[in-house]
């Protein structure tokens, strides 16, 4: 009887200790907010364009942390989806758009706006500058390319026109492979990797 | 001192500098063109001060620095700007940048240039400023901005002046020639760098392969007051980097992403001060420099004095290089030089040395073999990093780890590249990983910067949202509270206010809704046949009474208030009255016309109502007007209303027409009647627009220029609508339809209404160009019609390649085109007149508008800043000063602009 | 005129990973020789027998990932890989036992890993590992040094070492055999190793296996001479094996051999030369090498004193292989301008 009742005193004590610990735990260890929507939100690329569907990245950060499908971001590309596999450690799906390979950003043929503010209310970053009956202009450092702009044009005056390389943003290649090179065998090599 | 410490790894690669150096210092002929790139340094590319045609004298400035780090241009010779433009530039990518192009006249005139008599007399600001007025740039390698190190000693205790003469690159020889001809102005060039820097020490690095060079500026310092040393050091590459030099020469490491100054050091190129000697003693900015051309294809390898801008092929000529022996053309040494594929790339401050090289001398790189980890690359870095990791951390793109592994640090002397027995381009990959990490670093910071431009956005958004919810409640407790007063104040003044008045309003709107609500329940009823249909009537018999009472009253009060002192009040309810009854008309008329199609029996009375409603739309509009004539004569906002119901009354009379013109094509009845309302409403519209014009033209000369807006803006709508009411009468002729007379009657009067507007728009523009001297095109409404007209051509293009087949589009599209052309090239003309004008005036207009939007942005900026750091309560009152200065600016600019528009 | 672009440097140093290897070849020309002069035909036989395979295995595996033969059979590692093992194997060793480890080196350790450059072993450590694992009779059957046979007797003949490792063996070679210095050493039963010396015919004649260390020791100082590699990995390695040995010598004399002995017999002079000096699989840093050459010293000498094997250069150096990329992290040299060395693969992000 008696260690029956040891017994049962031992696993309150432990169960007791236990909670204390894990209590204790729960409150020094807390994670405010809910940090992985902002790792998401990290890796997203942040041009607010709206074409995964959501009203800019945040939003759909926030739903893929409740489970949406990675793979809705062209402006991230492959490498985003990617990311975000890795660090929400599911399996990687292809885009489910063509990814856009080249940055771009808006330009306004200045002579042809008629200064109407539509694409000043398009943008979602506040990157174009201008007054009603004013002409209006793209501050291209701001401009994240989601041509959300282009559509609200009532004349067309809106393109969007691929960063130009300058002497200052001009980047170096990645050296190709030796094997690459290689005249004798040449193809095979290349071929394989086509194939993987 | 002249102890000499060690620095980590280093190689020996074939020094081949013998070639060059056996004939003295050549001067380059100059070529007919010279090619001056503006921006020939690290930092903010130089403004060009000439434009294309100007004439330069040799040593003119023809580009000013701009921002800190930044060097002035100087035209190398005389001769004219023929272009300005983006030419190849000596720089490893191959692209292009903005050069100044001048052609040389052989006269070599200078401009009015002067040295320094005694530059101690000058302050050191004055002194550092006066260098960097002469393009002063380093002459080393990278090409840093003098003057910004001169600045140096300010923030910075300098003890050490070390002067690089090391050159440890094989091939050049350019600094060895200079030492060798040109020590004395070295030596005063030191001299003027130490009294702007004063530091304790001055040590010449040189290495022990120059021999004479060392002779010679020992020759020359000898009794020297400045305590100079020169310190010769083995013979290693990549000795003459800065921060190895600085180790082998004073034991101490730069620290990492830190400048020699942090550690009292500072270095300069005896390149630069000899450079300096020109600028402070004989006034010469920086407009030639010593370029080695050497290397197998060479035969006649040695150094040039050469103007900056002169092309490549003219140095390579000089040298006399057998181009069919040449392979690969080298920009600056073998271990860190670049190659070009361009012999008219120009010489610029940076350029030391030209090798042409054979396919011999240098060949291709073998195929890279896999990466044994040997681990000589280790051996050889002068920045003791570990390359291979570097390479297989660039490969996989791991870039973090090669971050981490210290990759910045690399200072790309390709030491580690020379001794690869696997023949892996390193050099490359660390470039290509550190331009991806920067690249990835500043998207970081764009992406972030997006983010919160973003919130801001949204956060203003709802901010908006709420200011204007709050401005409606605060509106809606407004209005509680006059409703309030006006209970608590007696029904009997009805002509005294407003608010009485609004009161009676809504009184009697409530008793329509109230009639309105019986009427249907009768209507229902009676519909449904139920038995309180007597109940019901009665109820809407007092509903109707009550209504008519109220009405009345409205309508008396009403009256009152015509008479009294606010008239335009009064003229805007008439016009909502004139719109209801409009808006009955309408819909009766609609109810008339769906009842006509269906065939109903009750045609006539709905008939009866619309003329009734015709009526009352008529007198009410008849009282608007009145009510307008009488209050509008010395105001000119109402110009606006009549010009709104000029073309409200064409609107309806377009309508019309093409209602007839349907009633017409089918054949119908009542096209007759229809054609009677068309006539009627012609008339009104014409009224319409004869009051609108009569007003206008009384208050056209106050604001003429916006009244030949709006007139040219009626001409076009009349001009459309002739062309529709033409169209429809050829389209009515073309059916043989019978009402053609009539219709040919109303496009003729459209016809004289079109030349009226156009008789009108004259007059006004006759009257208003008077003052102006010269026809001024209206270039907004202009350009707006370019627009519109592409817009519409767009639009139709797009609907004709989707029916490829419709002649009738096709047409469109001809005429669209034709018109979207008149009215360009109307534009165009003006534009280039208004371009002109101001181009008359030296003003660049676009650049004006491009300024003015900056001005804006930059004073929108201040603004936010300020609101920033008002909350922070710092820098206040300087950003409010940059704020007035800002919007000083941009109302200067946009009062310019203005001018213009 | 057609002009290249392409990146600095645009001069390279004449050295080629094919020349490298070729140094390490011409430097185990001594080792050879000292080897055919002592135990027979048997190692050229193997020298022989052994690249042939390599060869052929290092072909059929590049051709097998679609990669140019031509080019990766003139870098001579395959080569070098089968110099290695044969000189490790014992001259007699049958010629089925050599093609087992040429296979296991060049096709498992090798290219299964990725081939040159990409494997975290030494193939020819893994190959010697798993011979000696598996065919523990065939690996200890060494052949006895000239010096050690009796009057009238002779080395085998070129004909009777062809019959011997691709005929089979037969009694009469039994004659030719003897187990080597440390095998000796380690199976001395209870005798001190001073009664060991007297009592061992082999350990009597150690002399020859002394040689061919010396051997082996002029080619890597003429590859240290040449500088393929840097004096800190055979330096720490033979540096800690004898620090070590000594230490023990003088405590226990009677238990451990001296410190000469462990230096100049077994594997040892091959090993600090050849074998933990193959960049691929060892540590990168010059501190690193320390630490790798001063892991494998001390692993030496531990499995030769109380492990179960006589010698212990292939355990020891693929255990240290394993560490490697460890040691390299926490190695890494101080870069020009920065306090301190970093360490860790990576820094932790904050």
């Amino acid at each position: 009887m008696s260690t029956v009742v040891i017994a049962i005193c031992v696993l309150l004590g432990l169960a007791a200790v236990f909670g204390i610990i894990l209590g204790y735990a729960a409150v020094k260890f807390k994670v405010e907010g809910n940090p992985i929507v902002d790792q998401i939100d990290g890796l997203l690329p942040q041009t607010q364009c709206g074409q995964c569907g959501y009203p800019g990245c945040r939003p759909y950060a926030e739903a893929i942390a409740n489970g949406d499908a990675i793979n809705k971001c062209p402006p991230g590309g492959q490498s985003t989806v990617e990311a975000l596999a890795d660090l929400l450690d599911v399996e990687a799906v292809p885009l489910d758009a063509v990814e856009e390979t080249v940055k771009k950003v808006a330009y306004i043929r200045e002579d042809e706006c008629i200064g109407c503010t539509k694409c000043i209310q398009a943008c979602p970053v506040d990157a174009i500058l201008g007054a009603a009956k004013q002409m209006h202009t793209v501050i291209t450092a701001e401009c994240t390319g989601c041509d959300l702009c282009v559509e609200p044009c009532p004349v067309d005056c809106i393109d969007m026109l691929p960063l130009e390389t300058t002497l200052n943003n001009w980047k170096w290649d990645a050296p190709r492979p030796g094997i690459e090179l290689i005249a004798t065998d040449a193809g095979r090599g290349t071929e394989q990797r086509g194939a993987a | 001192m002249g102890k000499v410490f060690a620095f980590h790894g280093g190689i020996h690669p074939p020094e081949n500098k013998k070639q060059s150096t056996r004939t003295p210092i050549a001067i380059a002929p100059i070529p007919e063109v010279l090619t001056v790139p503006i921006q020939q340094h690290i930092g903010i590319p130089a403004k060009v001060l000439v434009n294309v045609g100007d004439q330069v004298l040799k040593g003119q400035m023809i580009a000013a620095a701009e921002g800190r780090i930044s060097a002035s241009v100087h035209a190398p010779t005389s001769g004219k700007v023929v272009d300005i433009s983006m030419q190849p530039v000596p720089h490893a990518s191959g692209l292009s940048a903005q050069c100044v192009v001048i052609e040389t006249d052989d006269q070599e005139q200078w401009s009015d240039t002067q040295g320094l008599a005694d530059y101690t007399a000058l302050s050191k600001p004055e002194l550092i400023d006066f260098i960097r007025d002469k393009g002063i740039a380093g002459m080393g390698g990278a090409g840093f901005p003098t003057d910004v190190k001169l600045h140096l000693g300010d923030d910075h205790i300098v003890n050490t002046l070390i002067i690089n003469a090391a050159e440890c690159e094989p091939y050049i020889t350019a600094d060895d020639m200079l030492m060798r001809e040109r020590a004395d102005r070295i030596v005063r060039g030191i001299e003027v760098i130490h009294h702007l820097l004063k530091p304790h020490h001055v040590v010449i690095g040189i290495e022990d392969n120059k021999a004479h060079a060392i002779r010679v500026l020992e020759e020359q310092l000898k009794g020297h007051p400045l305590n100079i040393d020169i310190v010769v050091v083995p013979t290693k590459y990549p000795s003459g980097g800065e921060k190895q030099l600085i180790k082998l020469l004073t034991g101490v490491e730069v620290p990492s992403g830190g400048i020699p100054a942090d550690v009292g050091i500072v270095c300069q190129n005896v390149g630069t001060a000899a450079a300096i000697s020109d600028a402070v003693f004989d006034g010469k900015p920086l407009i030639s420099r010593i370029v080695t051309i050497t290397g197998d294809a060479a035969r006649k390898p040695q150094n040039f004095e050469a103007l900056i801008g002169t092309p490549f092929d003219t140095l390579l000529e000089a040298a006399d290089v057998d181009r069919n022996a040449l392979s690969r053309l080298v920009c600056g040494g073998p271990m860190m030089g670049f190659t070009i594929n361009d012999g008219s790339i120009p010489v610029i401050k940076t350029s030391n040395c030209v090798i042409a090289a054979t396919a011999d001398e240098m060949p291709p790189a073998p195929p890279a073999q896999a990466c044994i980890r040997c681990g000589m690359c280790e051996q050889v870095c002068p920045a003791e990093l570990l390359p291979q990791q570097l390479h297989w951390f660039a490969k996989s793109r791991e870039l973090d780890k090669a971050k981490h592994h210290n990759l910045f640090d690399c200072i790309e002397c390709g030491a580690c590249a020379y001794v690869c027995p696997s023949s892996i381009p390193l050099v490359q990959y660390y470039r290509f990983a550190k331009s991806e990490i920067r690249n990835e670093e500043a998207e970081q910071r764009k992406a972030e910067l997006a983010k919160q431009r973003f919130e801001a956005r949204l956060a203003r958004q709802e901010q908006e949202k709420l200011e204007k919810e709050a401005r409606r409640k605060a509106r809606a407790a407004d209005a509680a509270k006059a409703q309030a007063q006006k209970a608590a104040a007696p029904v009997s003044q009805p002509a005294s206010s407003e608010d009485e008045l609004k009161k009676l309003k809504t009184a009697a709107a409530v008793a329509r809704t109230k009639l309105k609500k019986a009427q249907t329940a009768l209507d229902k009823a009676k519909a449904d046949g139920g038995d309180d249909i007597a109940q019901l009537d009665l109820q809407f018999q007092q509903a109707q009474q009550a209504s008519d009472k109220a009405a009345a009253a409205l309508a008396s009060a009403e009256a009152g208030q015509t008479d009294a002192v606010k008239p335009a009040v009064d003229t805007k309810q008439l016009k909502t009255a004139a719109a209801v009854a409009r808006t009955k008309l309408k819909k009766a008329e609609k109810a008339l016309a769906s009842a006509e199609e269906k065939g109903q029996d009750d045609l006539d009375a709905l008939r009866a109502t619309v003329k009734e409603l015709t009526q009352k739309a008529d007198a009410a509009q008849q009282a608007l007007e009145q009510a307008d004539s009488g209050t509008s004569a010395p105001a000119v906002p109402d110009t606006k209303q009549l010009k709104t119901a000029a073309a409200v009354a064409r609107t309806k009379l377009k309508k019309a027409q093409s209602a007839l013109a349907l009633a017409q094509e089918q054949g119908a009845d009542n096209a007759d009647e229809l054609a009677k309302t068309v006539a009627e409403l012609e008339a009104k519209a014409a009224t319409a627009q004869a009051a609108f014009d009569a007003a206008e033209s009384g208050s056209s000369s106050a604001q003429p220029q916006d009244k030949t807006a709006d007139l040219q803006a009626d001409v076009d709508k009349a001009k459309q609508t002739l062309e529709k009411a033409q169209k429809a009468l050829t389209a009515a002729q073309a059916s043989g339809s019978p009402a053609v007379d009539k219709m040919r009657a109303g496009v003729e009067k459209l016809e004289k209404k079109y030349q009226d507007a156009v008789t009108a728009l004259q007059a006004v523009k006759g009257s208003t160009e008077k003052p102006a001297a010269e026809p001024e095109l209206d270039l907004k409404a202009l350009k707006q019609t370019v627009s519109i007209m592409r817009t519409k051509l767009k639009k139709a293009e797009k609907a004709l390649a989707e029916a490829p087949d419709d002649a009738a589009l096709a047409d469109e599209v001809a005429r669209l085109t034709q018109s979207h052309d008149e009215a360009k090239q109307a534009f165009e003309a003006g534009e280039a007149k208004q371009i002109e004008q101001a181009a008359a005036q030296g003003v660049d207009l676009k650049q004006l508008k491009i300024d003015a939007a900056m001005a804006r942005a930059a004073v929108t900026k201040i603004e936010r800043a300020i609101k920033k750091a008002s909350e922070q309560d710092s820098d206040l009152r300087e950003l409010e000063t940059e704020l007035v200065g800002a919007q000083q600016h941009a109302d200067k600019l946009n009062t310019t602009l203005s001018q213009f528009e | 005129m057609s002009l290249i672009r392409i990146t600095s440097p645009h001069v390279h140093k004449p050295a080629s990973t094919a020349d490298v290897m070729r140094l390490v070849l011409l430097a185990t020309i001594p080792g050879v020789i000292a080897m055919t002069f002592f135990f027979g035909w048997g190692t050229l036989i193997n020298i022989a027998w052994a690249s042939l395979l390599a060869l052929t295995f290092e072909a059929v595996c590049v051709k097998t990932r679609a990669r140019p033969v031509s080019f990766y059979l003139k870098d001579n590692s395959a080569l070098v890989t089968a110099f290695l093992i044969a000189l490790a194997l014992p001259p007699f060793a049958p010629w089925w036992l050599t093609a087992v480890a040429v296979f296991v080196a060049i096709v498992i350790a090798k290219h299964l890993y990725g081939g040159m450059g990409q494997n975290p072993f030494n193939p020819a450590m893994v190959a010697y590992a798993l011979v000696l694992i598996s065919f523990p009779v065939e690996m200890t059957r060494w052949t006895a040094p000239f010096v050690m046979l009796g009057e009238g007797w002779n080395v085998a003949g070129f004909n009777d070492t062809l019959q011997l490792i691709f005929g089979g063996w037969s009694n009469t070679a039994d004659a030719f055999t003897a187990a080597t210095p440390l095998d000796e050493m380690r199976h001395r039963g209870g005798l001190t190793t001073e009664e060991a010396w007297r009592a061992s015919a082999v350990l009597a004649n150690v002399g020859a296996w002394h040689a061919v260390s010396a051997a082996y020791f002029m080619g890597g100082i003429f590859l240290l001479y040449k500088k393929i590699f840097t004096w800190h990995a055979p330096a720490a390695f033979l540096g800690s094996l004898a620090v070590i040995s000594t230490l023990f010598y003088l405590v226990a004399p009677d238990s451990y051999p001296d410190p000469f002995f462990h230096l100049t017999v077994g594997g040892t002079m091959l090993g600090a030369f050849f074998i933990i000096t193959d960049p691929v699989s060892s540590a990168t840093s010059n501190r690193g090498k320390i630490v790798f050459g001063i892991g494998i010293g001390v692993l030496v000498f531990t499995i030769r004193s109380w492990g179960n094997y006589p010698d212990a250069i292939a355990f020891s150096v693929l255990l240290l292989n394993l560490a490697a990329p460890f040691i390299d992290q926490y190695t890494q040299p101080r870069t020009y301008g920065h306090k301190q060395a970093k360490r860790g693969a990576k820094e932790k992000t904050s």
